[in-house]
């Protein structure tokens, strides 16, 4: 890390949401299916680009619909919404290099604004030694313009289009999450701390079936794991 | 353009949660000093959360997001092209549905 002071500037904003060009991609067929199951629960366009502007969170948002009833049950769509985000809680403090220097709105509008892919890229561009915290809020308002936008058209399209379970179209979610961790990769360091979070969180999603504890399972077996190994042979070192 | 009561209720409870979960990380963490075996631990957070994400989901969808992820990490690792990794895997995925 360098000493230069993390600064917030517009400029940084811009580059962000130039930056998440590529993300919006992505994101659009799966804001288009949000869409599509809102209108098939029987939501307006209101309401879908509401819901998706307020909550933010593409997998908790498909959850729920999914089990969306008249009226919906209050309690099991809170929960989903918690369980599926449990996630972001991890997210937030791995940017504290940057967000341990903003105030106010800019860190509280900063972490509405993270959702995965724009958490990803600006963890890249924080360790590459940016040091314009805008770029996290800059990326993050493209990709929640790019989110309600494709929800309420996909909303629109509604009876056109629509992809049967395991289209390949579903697959595009997936795609940008792993070409993301393919960029993670660091070397031999690893490979014990990913296998153990792809045995905990595959275990995890065959013991408890349609939950979403896995991901966070998963993340703290692995993360765990590495970190203890790694002060292990520090202080063997010492 | 209507809007139900009861939707509404639900979107807002929703958006409480997921903030909680967004802010209240990072709000914790910022109560306590982190120890070197924490911070430690962190480093590893990025992957051993999207390994987490991606692993459990190609195991429930089976081989077409398999052999798209394949694809996907393969040109990403080759040209570091975000866009170019997902339509290769996604034309991937697509070949293996069309013959299935």
């Amino acid at each position: 890390m360098t000493d230069t002071p993390v600064v917030f500037t517009r400029a940084g904003m811009l580059r962000g949401a130039k930056d998440s060009f590529p993300l919006l991609v992505g994101m659009t067929p799966f804001g288009l299916v949000c869409g599509i199951m809102a209108q098939g629960v029987g939501m307006s366009v209101g309401e879908i680009s509401l819901m998706s502007g307020l909550v933010y969170a593409g997998a908790a948002q498909v959850v729920a619909l999914a089990i969306w009833g008249h009226p919906p049950d209050l309690i099991s769509v809170t929960l989903a919404a918690f369980v599926v985000n449990l996630r972001f809680a991890l997210m937030g403090p791995v940017l504290a290099p940057w967000l341990n220097h903003m105030r106010g709105w800019r860190l509280w509008g900063s972490l509405f604004m993270t959702v995965d892919q724009n958490w990803a890229l600006s963890l890249r561009e924080m360790n590459a030694g940016g040091r314009d915290a805008g770029y996290l809020m800059g990326s993050g308002m493209a990709l929640w313009l790019m989110w309600v936008g494709t929800s309420a058209l996909g909303h629109i399209l509604g009876s056109q289009i629509r992809p049967e379970p395991g289209h390949p179209l579903f697959f595009t979610a997936l795609g940008v999450f792993v070409a993301m961790l393919a960029t993670m990769w660091r070397g031999r360091v690893d490979v014990l701390p990913w296998a153990v979070a792809g045995c905990v969180s595959a275990g995890m999603a065959q013991l408890l079936p349609g939950t979403f504890y896995y991901i966070v399972a998963g993340a703290l077996a692995g993360s765990i794991t590495g970190g203890l190994r790694d002060r292990r042979r520090e202080k063997r070192a010492a | 353009m209507t809007f139900d009561p009861w939707n509404l209720t639900a979107f807002v409870l929703m958006a409480i949660a997921t903030y909680a979960c967004r802010a209240g990380g990072y709000w914790l963490f910022r109560q306590i000093s982190p120890s070197p075996t924490l911070r430690a631990i962190m480093a590893y957070i990025p992957g051993a959360l999207f390994v987490s994400f991606v692993v459990p989901a190609i195991i429930k969808g089976g081989l077409q997001p398999l052999v798209g992820a394949v694809a996907t990490a393969a040109v990403m690792l080759a040209t570091r092209s975000l866009p170019l990794s997902i339509t290769v895997g996604l034309a991937a995925a697509w070949a293996v549905w069309l013959f299935r």
